[in-house]
């Protein structure tokens, strides 16, 4: 038997596979299609402190080989997710990895010390790829301070695992991962999604009402990876890869360039069982290599590059 | 009404109007619980990951094991669906969405179907006249060879080029129907294109007629996980409802279409 488990900050996750965050609805939405129990964990839709609307339609484009969205963070807030999603969720054989996105420092506090108080929610990722209301919607996770900032206050208001997750619309991601690292998040979780858009050439208006969206599914998982391999070169905390991966076999590629878990996103909107799948591939490849834990696949890759030329290139 | 994740397997496939086919699967989880106005989310190719996202479908009728897909070619995933063979096996989620109000107080069903929004009408009637309500049909298409009117029952038809029945919109069609004939306790189930939704909807309210109407619109998930397919709310404290959950059957009057 291969162990599949890991642990971070003193918690056991079954596996290495999530489901990402605002893929999964709050983790009650397809217990009829898909066994959580079969996931290391479900992360929850971003979670605010106020119920936000999201944005007007059109929200949703296909792309090749991908999509784009701009959902606008919609979500029923955090004291509706307390009393109508929790109690399920702390019924689910699974860990509940609570996403939180907020427009201020002070929300961001407000909201995780909330569900601190909770008993169910067993780590938190914190969404910086989120508009900043003091500085005119300007993105928290594209300045380096701002994500800094949110790390160094959201810290010490728990002892549950704290997962930030990182932009890639970004020119060195890893500057942002150091310094979160630096802050005593006990991981990264990368990539969201990439600024994209789409243009409907009849009309002449954007696809999206939002103009540009995020891109996510296979069209961006070599670019997940590569930004995965930066980060992993420059922080020793843990990664939880995401990316377009649609197979274990995907998802062993981001294992071998360093991520130390997954989380499987678009492909839940096409095949909500999945991710149980990807864990046991993950698990049957290690096997294949004679390997007895899961985790010797992480950062595995065999690259000649060295570190001087790997940073000149980045 | 519970869902799931099945294979279909193609039965038969028939080109059944201009542009418009017919697919059969063989689907006994689907058929056996689904109900009208509820759709299907199709996974086109099972090879590859373009197209990337399922595509819906109303399920058109179910006869026992089997249920129909009716729709037209209008991008690459109709496109493969349009030559799929006989012994095919196709990976379904459904049936999904809320059905039509069937059981709503009523006694005569006024269907309109506009274009493809016909594809859920053939098992609205079916439901219907278990539940011995009267239905009478009226359908909108561009021109005759355009118009799929298989199952239908009291069929009235409008086209836009005259080719067939009245000359114009089937909302007018309908309006003239209705001032010619008296209708007992009469409620409108519609399913089409977006303005003739809304001008229907626009139509119920000044007569007072209470209406259904069945919504498409862009989803990539059809099981209530993206937050894609929002339409906007009258009222009510949340501003957008989800099409693929809370829909797509809404009352007129109930969202803004
Ligand atoms: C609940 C529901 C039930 C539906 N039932 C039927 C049905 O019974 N029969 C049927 O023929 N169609 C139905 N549709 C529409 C059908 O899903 C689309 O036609 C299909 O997804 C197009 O896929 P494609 O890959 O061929 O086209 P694409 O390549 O994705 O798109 C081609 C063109 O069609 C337009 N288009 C794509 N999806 C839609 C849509 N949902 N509504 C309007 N325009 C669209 C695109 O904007 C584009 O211009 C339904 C949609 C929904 C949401
Ligand atoms: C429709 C949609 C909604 C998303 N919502 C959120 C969200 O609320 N919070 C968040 O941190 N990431 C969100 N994401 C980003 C995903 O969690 C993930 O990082 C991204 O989609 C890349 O992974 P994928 O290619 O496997 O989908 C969303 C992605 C999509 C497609
Ligand atoms: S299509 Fe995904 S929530 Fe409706």
């Amino acid at each position: 038997m291969v162990t599949t488990s890991f642990c971070l900050r003193g918690v056991e996750f079954a596996n290495r596979v999530f489901a990402a965050s605002g893929t999964f609805g709050y983790g009650d939405e397809v217990l009829d299609l898909a066994d959580p129990s079969r996931l290391g964990g479900i992360m929850t839709k971003s979670l605010s402190w106020k119920p936000r609307d999201g944005n007007a339609p059109r929200r949703v484009v296909e792309t090749a080989s991908g999509m784009l969205n701009s959902i606008g963070l919609a979500n029923i807030g955090v004291h509706a997710f307390i009393e109508t999603k929790l109690p399920t969720l702390r019924t689910l054989r699974t860990r509940i990895v609570a996403n939180i996105a907020a427009s201020s420092v002070d929300e961001y506090a407000q909201v995780l010390t909330l569900l601190d108080s909770q008993e169910g929610v067993d780590a938190f990722e914190i969404n910086v790829s989120c508009p900043n209301v003091k500085e005119g919607g300007l993105n928290f996770g594209t300045n380096v301070d701002r994500t800094r900032e949110i790390t160094r206050r959201l810290r010490p208001l728990t002892q549950r695992p704290l997962i930030v997750k990182l932009t890639p619309n970004v020119t060195h991601i890893s500057e942002f991962a150091r310094a979160v690292e630096a802050e005593g998040a006990d991981a990264v979780s990368l990539i969201n999604t990439l600024v994209g858009m789409a243009v409907d050439i009849r009309t002449g208006r954007p696809k999206l009402s939002t103009v540009t969206g995020g891109l996510s599914g296979p069209a961006i998982k070599p670019v997940a990876l590569a930004k995965v391999y930066e980060v992993a070169k420059a922080v020793k905390i843990p990664i939880f890869g995401i990316g377009g991966i649609m197979s274990a076999e995907d998802a062993v590629e981001f294992l071998m360039v360093g991520a130390s878990a997954v989380e499987i996103g678009t492909l839940n909107y096409i095949d909500p069982a999945a991710g149980g799948r990807i864990a046991e591939g993950i698990a049957a490849f290690a096997a294949e290599k004679g390997l007895s834990d899961v985790g010797q696949l992480v950062g595995s890759l065999k690259a000649d590059l060295s570190a001087s030329i790997l940073q000149s290139w980045l | 009404m519970s869902r799931a994740q099945v294979q279909g397997v193609v039965v038969a496939r028939a080109r059944v109007a201009e542009g418009i086919h017919r697919l059969t699967l063989k689907c006994p989880e689907v058929a056996s619980s689904m109900r009208a106005g509820q759709f299907v989310n199709v996974r086109v190719r099972d090879d590859g990951w373009d197209p990337l996202l399922r595509r819906p479908f109303s399920v058109s009728r179910v006869d026992g094991d089997r249920i129909d897909l009716v729709f037209n070619v209008v991008g690459v995933g109709t496109k493969a669906m349009s030559s799929y063979e006989p012994g095919r096996s196709v990976d379904l989620l459904g049936p999904l969405g809320k059905p039509f109000a069937v059981d709503a107080d009523f006694e005569t069903a006024l269907l309109v179907g506009g274009g493809l929004g016909v594809a859920p009408l053939p098992a609205l009637t079916d439901e219907l006249r278990r539940r011995g309500k009267s239905a009478i049909t009226f359908l909108g298409a561009r021109s005759r060879s355009q118009l799929y009117r298989e199952h239908l029952f009291e069929l009235h038809v409008a086209t836009d080029d005259g080719s067939e029945g009245h000359h114009g919109t089937v909302v007018d069609l309908l309006s003239v129907y209705l001032g010619e004939h008296t209708v007992p306790s009469p409620m409108i189930f519609a399913c089409g294109p977006t303005p003739m939704l809304r001008a229907l909807g626009a139509f119920a309210k000044e007569r007072s007629i209470p209406c259904e109407l069945s919504l498409e619109g862009e989803m990539a998930c059809g099981i209530g996980l993206c937050q894609g397919c929002p339409v906007e709310r009258v009222g009510g404290a949340k501003r957008y409802a989800l099409v693929c959950t809370e829909g797509p059957t809404f009352r007129a009057g109930e969202v803004i279409v």
